[in-house]
């Protein structure tokens, strides 16, 4: 252990939320490249870790291990395997884009930025947690940035939106830590690795297993969200800033897909297989409604909002089909829906911010004015309804495969079948969106509007160099899943 | 020469889309004929490729070439994909049919789209359907096919949606797009059924499987449904063939390419690359020949009526790709994949002809052109072969190809048979009536955008359709004498494949003759001679005629009762409102129920000491009657 890289990762955005609140006198330009910069380094960190992750064991790398709280076996645990580091990368590179999207942020940017690093240092910290009561302190942070951000710089019914977000997710956590604190009563642990290690054998608890299981995934189901726990989603999405709904559909859900399978899964396997069916329902339910109001959606970001549940109900269906492939395609998907709605939520606020609209009915035409934007939004939507070589393409055949493959759930080939009719749906309104957007005769009110600038333009293009990239040469990620899926494999007894 | 440069035939038209929009699209945009140019010599190379590789397949025993794999995702203990070539006669077929027609094409686009602002986007586009195109026939993998059929979906898209400032082709592209999407699905749940039963996508191992029986029934049937029903959606076959006509709002270059060579024969190509599944499972090719001659029928008795050239074309497209579904259902891929090959040349010059016709009166309207046979002597001769050819007049392309069909289904669909009869008449009939509206009689004064007289196109327009025309004319030679029956694997030589003139000593071929000259004849009579008044037919049909025209009303069906009523309208707006009231109505009736709640109580905190102590004395009595009773 030379190098703490992943305290270093995870606490260099907070070093810098410190300095850009406490140093006086900053001007709005400081603030903005001083945020830049601590957001790209955890990235540079976090792309050689990527580098030098060793691909061929299962085991946790880069781990960090100090005792912390020792009367309740508390440690400072870190550590990823490849399960959590696409997601650390993920975050790590929204972390910088984010910045880049908020350039044109002049209303109160010291503390707006402040929250914004500190954002991203709690969701880093989550997926590198490897103590429960760590794990849990991450995740209660991410929320007070969020409902500054959301109450301040939002749009719309935007205290709404926030309180609904901030009660919604107390809601889940306190389920989360009745859990939590279930387990360690039950083990005397506070570790992942090793209550996942032991097995359940520890337990002697008062509290059923199946109850254990069902608090965590009722904390997660309402991050990721689960139909019918989503209705802060649309909200949330709709009214935040465009840098946070960025963050919030881009990497914020993923800690509910990611508990899933770190927890739930991993902790519970037998519980997780007889459940499956069940989940595996609300899957396809999620994404088959989800897609259906989708339709029905006239607001560009509450349409894209909309479409995040359907998405997500992917990777519900890939975690609880329970297979190597199916599980390997979640974790993608994750990923993939991180970049390409990510990069829609971005599209979408540029053309709200430009042309000063967002109602689809009252937009046309403009891909007169603003081609660049166009020509990108169309590439994220083409990879939202899964064009092949896009990312969402590789992430959901290998969710529709590893699914419909899987030996866990009797008759997952119905509720496959289902979920892969949601592409069609998919297309419908991704389709129905752009041609709102941006075709048909160009309108005289929009003469004028700018398309994106210098800067716009360079993230743009890391948006579409990734999504690309995942979608023609997916195995360089899948080759790092696979590592974190198969001990799982090993527990569910495959 | 390696076989790995086989690579390069889908490789050159990528490299020619990434150096049109990469590079000069951003730089070099004042100079639009480069774009043009590269992406003719991108296609010349393919074409040679392709020869050579039609040359080495010829040559090679067994009709097919070995090129190595490169590795995609590897899980271990789940799933591996290889990414690699299939090089057979089939593939051949389709690269000469692919490569050929879209180099004419673009040759053509040349001219036709001269000073048109996206010039650059649309020659990158052309490049990259194309080369998805080229992909698809090469893929050896269904998950590869998929892609590559994915892609071919994109780009005719972003094609047929080129000009997307009007209205009906943002609409016309959207509908083909998602129509055909509605056929993907059941093509990837195929895929999924496949992988599901046999553990691999490689399509020469699922053939091998089929064969051996190892994938035999519901399933083989089922997945052999699925495939096709991914066809359905491309090749535009009842009941998903409404995208097609609409299609007709984009260049009439793309439409050449999309109905020769391009997107809709990737279905009836799929058919034939994964033929082994359904020739061993008789509900599933039956299914295919009863869908193929149905719509053959259906699609040509529409084309009967319409006053758009294109419209006219595009029914008639339809109606052909049924003869080619019928082909594979009732004859095997000999049979259809020959008409797709004579199919492309003439269907190709058909839409270049109209094209052609467009550019110099300014309209697609049929009853405003007229008499352009004087004005437009090479458009008029080069269109009069291809339709021709169409209606199977021998010794044409067309009659080669048409007649195997036939006789196929006379041996083994005779209610098929008989619809397919009809059709050829009908074929004949609304062929010769867009010949004689258009070329016959006296000039009608065009569009509204016409300038002056109509003039002859450009050579650069031109040239392309005499080679397509001399191809409409020989290419049906290929088979005279059954070499490519024998060349494709069909085993058999067929009956009447004997020679030049050795057909004609057939009943068959000549009672399919006298159709197709009959359905000339009423056109002449109609349309030409004015012995019979068009008018007064419509009129003695009136209800026939009023549902051909209106399309059987299939467009009104889907499109406002199916989709705008019951699905968009009704179930999905159901959908919604049950979110917004019942879901998100539920959690802010919890939120507001507990602020009620909370309200309620703060009534009990007067904050009077008395009002406590009340309570505390009503709660000890309480406490004492119950330790009272139950204590």
């Amino acid at each position: 252990m030379d190098f703490n890289y992943l305290t270093t990762i995870i606490f260099l955005p907070v070093v810098g939320a410190i300095l850009i609140a406490f140093i006086p006198g900053l001007s709005g330009r400081l603030i903005k490249r001083l945020a830049a910069l601590f957001t790209f380094v955890p990235l540079a960190l976090s792309i050689y870790l990527f580098a030098i992750f060793d691909r061929s064991g299962s085991a946790i790398q880069f781990e960090e291990k100090f005792s912390w709280i020792p009367a309740i076996n508390a440690h400072y645990h870190l550590g990823v395997d490849g399960l959590s580091l696409p997601l650390v990368i993920l975050m790590a590179l929204l972390g910088f884009l984010v910045v880049l999207i908020s350039w044109k942020i002049d209303l109160r940017p010291r503390e707006y930025f402040a929250w914004l690093l500190l954002l991203e240092t709690s969701i880093l910290g989550v997926f590198c947690s490897l103590d429960l009561l760590l794990f849990f302190l991450f995740w209660e942070i991410e929320v007070i940035p969020m409902y500054f951000l959301i109450s301040i710089w939002g749009t719309g019914r935007k205290e709404y939106s926030a309180i609904k977000y901030v009660v919604y997710t107390l809601f889940g956590s306190a389920m989360m830590l009745a859990g939590i604190l279930s387990l360690y009563f039950a083990t005397g642990s506070l570790s992942m690795v090793d209550i996942a290690q032991g097995g359940l054998v520890m337990v002697q608890s008062v509290m059923p297993v199946t109850a254990i299981f069902f608090l965590l995934l009722i904390g997660f189901a309402v991050k990721l969200p689960v139909f019918p726990l989503h209705t802060w989603l649309p909200d949330a999405h709709t009214d935040a800033p465009t840098a946070v709904s960025v963050v919030l559909a881009g990497a914020l859900l993923k800690m509910g897909g990611y508990g899933m399978i770190r927890l739930c899964v991993t902790i519970f396997p037998q519980v997780a297989q007889q459940y499956a069916p069940l989940l595996v329902a609300f899957a396809v339910v999620s994404v088959l409604y989800g897609a259906a109001v989708t339709l029905r959606q006239a607001d560009l970001k509450r349409l894209i909002a909309y479409s995040s549940i359907s998405h997500m109900g992917y990777v519900l269906l890939g975690i609880f089909a329970l297979g190597q492939v199916s599980l390997v395609g979640a974790s993608l998907q994750m990923f993939s829906h991180g970049i390409i709605t990510g990069l829609l939520f971005a599209m979408a606020g540029l053309v709200m911010h430009n042309a000063g609209e967002r109602d689809l009915r009252k937009l046309g035409g403009l891909v007169r004015q603003m081609p660049i934007i166009a020509v990108i939004f169309s590439v994220a939507g083409l990879g939202a309804l899964g064009l092949p070589t896009t990312s969402g393409f590789a992430a959901e055949f290998l969710v529709f495969v590893g699914s419909f493959s899987s030996t866990v759930v009797s008759g997952i080939q119905v509720y496959t079948i289902l979920g892969v009719l949601g592409i069609v749906i998919t297309a419908g309104y991704i389709l129905w969106m752009l041609q709102r957007v941006f075709y048909g005769p160009a309108l005289e009110k929009f003469n004028g509007v700018k398309d994106a600038d210098i800067l716009e333009r360079v993230y743009m293009f890391v948006f579409v160099a990734v999504i690309m990239l995942v979608g023609i040469y997916p195995a360089i990620l899948t080759d790092v899943i696979k590592t974190g899926i198969m001990p799982i494999m090993g527990l569910l007894g495959g | 020469m390696p076989y790995q440069l086989v690579w390069l035939i889908f490789l050159l038209p990528l490299f020619s889309f990434a150096i049109i929009s990469l590079f000069l699209r951003p730089f070099l945009n004042h100079k639009p004929k480069l774009g043009g140019y590269i992406t003719i010599a991108s296609l010349l190379g393919s074409l040679g490729l392709s020869v050579w590789a039609l040359l080495e397949v010829m040559a090679a025993p067994g009709h097919s070439l070995l090129v190595p794999d490169i590795n995609w995702v590897i899980i271990e203990g789940g799933i591996t994909i290889h990414l690699g070539l299939i090089v057979d006669s089939l593939t051949v077929v389709m690269l000469i049919v692919v490569t050929v027609v879209s180099l004419m094409v673009q040759i053509y686009s040349q001219g036709y789209m001269h000073g048109d602002p996206g010039y650059h986007r649309y020659f990158a586009f052309m490049s990259l359907f194309t080369a998805s195109m080229l992909g698809l026939v090469l893929a050896d993998n269904l998950l590869f096919v998929y892609v590559f059929w994915e892609m071919v979906g994109l780009c005719s898209y972003l094609l047929i949606g080129f000009w997307f400032h009007r209205p009906a082709v943002a609409d016309a592209a959207k509908k083909a797009f998602i129509v055909t999407r509605l056929g993907d699905f059941g093509f990837l749940a195929a895929i999924l059924l496949l992988y599901f039963n046999t553990g691999t996508f490689d399509i020469g191992q699922l053939h091998s499987l089929a064969i051996t029986g190892a994938l035999a029934g519901t399933t083989l049937t089922w997945a052999a449904i699925g495939i096709f029903a991914g066809a359905v959606g491309k090749s535009a076959q009842f009941p998903l063939h409404t995208w097609l006509p609409d299609a007709m709002e984009g260049p009439t270059p793309v439409s050449a390419l999309i109905h020769a060579a391009t997107m809709v024969a990737a279905g009836v190509f799929l058919v034939a690359r994964t033929f082994p599944l359904f020739s061993h499972s008789v509900e599933a090719v039956t299914t295919v020949a009863i869908i193929g001659g149905f719509t053959a029928i259906f699609a040509a008795s529409m084309g009967l009526v319409m006053t758009d050239i294109k419209r006219v074309l595009a029914y008639s497209t339809i109606s052909q790709l049924g003869y080619m579904m019928l082909g594979l259902g009732a004859g095997g891929i000999a049979i259809g994949i020959f008409h797709l090959f004579n199919h492309a040349f003439f269907k190709a010059l058909l839409f270049l002809g109209a094209g052609s016709v467009n550019h110099a009166t300014g309209t697609f309207d049929m009853r405003e052109m007229g008499g352009l046979r004087k004005f437009m002597p090479w458009t008029y001769a080069t269109f009069l072969i291809a339709a021709l050819s169409i209606s199977g007049i021998w010794p044409l392309a067309g009659f080669w190809s048409k007649d195997e069909i036939l006789a196929s289904a006379l041996q083994n669909q005779p209610i098929l048979f008989y619809l397919a009869m009809i059709t050829v008449f009908m074929t004949a009939f609304y062929m010769f009536r867009v010949v004689f509206m258009t070329f016959g009689g006296e000039y009608r004064g065009g569009g509204a955008e016409a300038h002056g007289k109509p003039h002859e196109s450009p050579s650069v327009m031109v040239m392309p359709m005499v080679v397509l025309a001399i191809l409409a004319v020989v290419s049906g030679f290929w088979n005279v004498t059954g070499q490519f029956g024998a060349f494709m694997g069909h085993g058999e030589t067929h009956s009447f494949a004997e020679g030049f003139f050795g057909i004609l000593t057939h009943s068959l071929p000549w009672l399919s003759l006298i159709l197709a000259g009959l359905g000339i004849l009423f056109a002449y009579a109609m349309y030409s001679a004015k012995w019979l008044s068009a008018e007064r037919i419509g009129g003695l049909f009136k209800p026939l005629y009023t549902l051909f025209y209106r399309k059987y009303w299939f467009d009104e069906l889907y499109e406002r009762v199916f989709v705008g009523k019951v699905l968009v309208g009704g179930f999905f707006a159901g959908l919604q409102g049950f979110d917004t009231y019942g879901v998100d109505g539920a959690v802010n009736g919890v939120a507001s129920g507990a602020i009620a709640t909370g309200r309620a109580i703060r009534r009990a905190h007067t904050g009077q000491l008395q009002l406590y102590g009340l309570f505390i004395g009503i709660g000890i009595l309480a406490i004492v009657i119950c330790l009272y009773f139950f204590g």
